[in-house]
């Protein structure tokens, strides 16, 4: 029998957990609701904002949280980049296409990263303590990661709630169309869109990078999940993917403790393809 | 105020309109009629800019609109009041009417605007903290209609306002575009409620499979046998 002190620490990591996966998603989710268009590379752009904080940090010298603000940058620019670049010229071309653009933009990431700087794993060091709460051992540097990461997540939503260009956000997201007739830019409300997306990959890249090693292939670890979390919430669902991300993080991690970490995703992904078949359009959806 | 000469427009090998010319008056009020499919909406969307007419041109106020996108042609001071309402259903009523004066003109004489819909659509003002999605068919229309006008538009543009409403909700309607009109907007209005909306208009165009069949001032286009027969149903 499993000593239950350790499946409640599992528990407790698991939400810690979540609320990365939570922001990785959002962020993802943002961006399909606004622009129809998953950007199958994301967590590769959370790899480059990470691959900066490390090098700041650790090559530099920079404190910790200087680089951390550097990857948020990094997260803003390329973010722009992606959408003037790769998603403009594809806006209005059928989805394969579109899929296949965001997917090569990840096989080239990757491989640059590899060419760039091997694959290496690379981590950021810090010297953060480990908690004891109530018998349950705890990192510091997941709980730090998990704050922060719920305050990009209010901040999001204040920004999409309380500003004239966030609701502008929401209103493209239900009809493109109708908010061209109100005098909006397309162009300008998806490049804003799309540095807010951009912005939540470089936070997620901060708070990634003090828990996990940077490696060229980051972005296979994080991304599959992250893709999960946002179908089972619903595509462009942000509350449903808010949920999605914790029961996922809940099953991987409490599963972890369980069997094994394999296991543990063995289970998610499983629940993933029959949660497809009884809910395809999300946790949320009605039933049809 | 607005002209458009011998436009062509269509969706990519579909013609669905030919060489149509047509002219609007400032303080004008003029309507399009014609059966379904005749293509009423998409010259309305070709006025405002969601197609581009593929020859012929289009002038506002004197100068080309010939191509210009969607959000230019609202700063020039046309509203689109789209077939369907086409709202933001998950946004409130206030947040649908902020997003109608997304122009930074229109932001900067926003509480004014507001105000003068409110007056106009008290519902609205009531109903301010409500989802879009939530009104019946009726307050959407006024909502379409006072988001379109938070624009502080010149010239509105109506695509079947009528469209899905109940008869009486449909005479309340016709005498709010009424009052819109007295307020001195131009109004170009696309209807098949033609008994309606003969009533309101100065002129009206008469549409049909892409061209334009017949124009006159709207009471002469009323008596005429064709048009009574064919849409009016007397
Ligand atoms: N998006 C579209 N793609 C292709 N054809 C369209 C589209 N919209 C309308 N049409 C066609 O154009 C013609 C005119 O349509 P429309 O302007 O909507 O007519 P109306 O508003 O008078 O009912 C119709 O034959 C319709 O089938
Ligand atoms: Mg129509």
């Amino acid at each position: 029998m499993i000593d239950p002190i350790f499946l409640a620490e599992a528990a407790v990591n698991g939400i810690l957990l979540g609320g990365v996966l939570a922001l990785l998603a959002l962020g993802l989710n943002l961006i399909f609701g606004v622009l129809d268009i998953v950007w199958i590379a994301y967590v590769d752009l959370v790899m480059l904002s990470m691959y900066l904080v490390y090098f700041l940090v650790m090559v530099y010298g920079w404190p910790i949280w200087l680089g951390a603000l550097a990857g948020v940058g990094l997260g803003v620019v390329l973010g722009v980049l992606v959408h003037v670049l790769i998603i403009t010229p594809i806006l209005d071309s059928p989805p394969i296409n579109q899929l296949l653009a965001t997917g090569g933009l990840l096989f080239f990431i990757q491989s640059f990263a590899t060419f760039l700087w091997t694959t290496d794993h690379r981590s950021v060091r810090l010297t953060l303590p480990i908690i004891e709460v109530g018998g349950m051992f705890l990192s510091f540097a997941r709980l730090v990661a998990f704050g922060l990461a719920i305050l990009a997540m209010v901040g999001l939503y204040l920004f999409l709630t309380r500003t004239y260009i966030g609701t502008a956000i929401r209103a493209v997201s239900q009809d493109r169309g109708a908010m061209a007739l109100m005098g909006a830019d397309p162009q300008r409300v998806y490049i804003v869109t799309s540095a807010v997306g951009g912005a939540m990959a470089g936070v997620a890249a901060a708070l990634l990078s003090i828990q996990y090693s940077v490696h060229p292939h980051f972005g296979a670890a994080f991304g599959p999940i992250t893709f999960m979390i946002c179908v089972l919430g619903g595509l462009g669902n942000m509350v449903g993917a808010f949920i999605a991300a914790f029961i996922m993080s809940e099953i991987i991690s409490v599963g972890g403790v369980l069997w094994s970490t394999e296991m543990g995703y063995v289970i998610a992904f499983a629940l993933f393809i029959v949660m497809m078949f009884a809910r395809p359009g999300g946790i949320l959806a009605r039933r049809q | 105020m607005l002209a458009l000469h011998e436009v062509t427009a269509g969706y990519g090998h579909f013609t669905a309109l030919w060489a149509v010319s047509l002219r609007v008056e400032r303080g004008e009020a003029v309507a399009v009629v014609g059966p379904n499919g005749a293509g009423k909406t998409t010259l309305l969307r070709v006025i405002s800019g969601v197609i581009a007419p593929r020859t012929g041109t289009l002038a506002f106020e004197s100068t080309p609109l010939t191509g210009r996108p969607p959000h230019e042609v609202v700063a020039r001071g046309i509203a689109h009041v789209p077939e369907g309402r086409r709202l933001f259903p998950a946004l409130t009523v206030a947040e649908n009417l902020r997003m109608g004066a997304f122009l930074p003109a229109a932001r900067r004489t926003f509480a004014e605007t507001l105000e003068r819909v409110h007056a106009l659509f008290p519902v609205l003002a009531e109903r301010r903290q409500q989802r879009a999605g939530s009104l019946s068919g009726g307050e959407q229309q006024m909502l379409a209609i006072g988001r379109a006008l938070m624009s502080r538009p010149k010239l509105i543009l109506f695509d079947e306002p009528s469209m899905g409403l109940a008869p009486v909700m449909v005479l309340r309607l016709f005498d709010l575009i009424r009052k819109i009109r007295e307020e001195g907007y131009t109004i170009l209005i696309v209807e098949q409620n033609v008994r309606q909306v003969l009533k309101l208009v100065d002129r009206a165009y008469l549409l049909e499979v892409g061209r334009i069949r017949m124009e006159g001032r709207a009471d002469e286009l009323s008596e005429q046998d064709f048009v009574r027969k064919a849409y009016v149903g007397l």
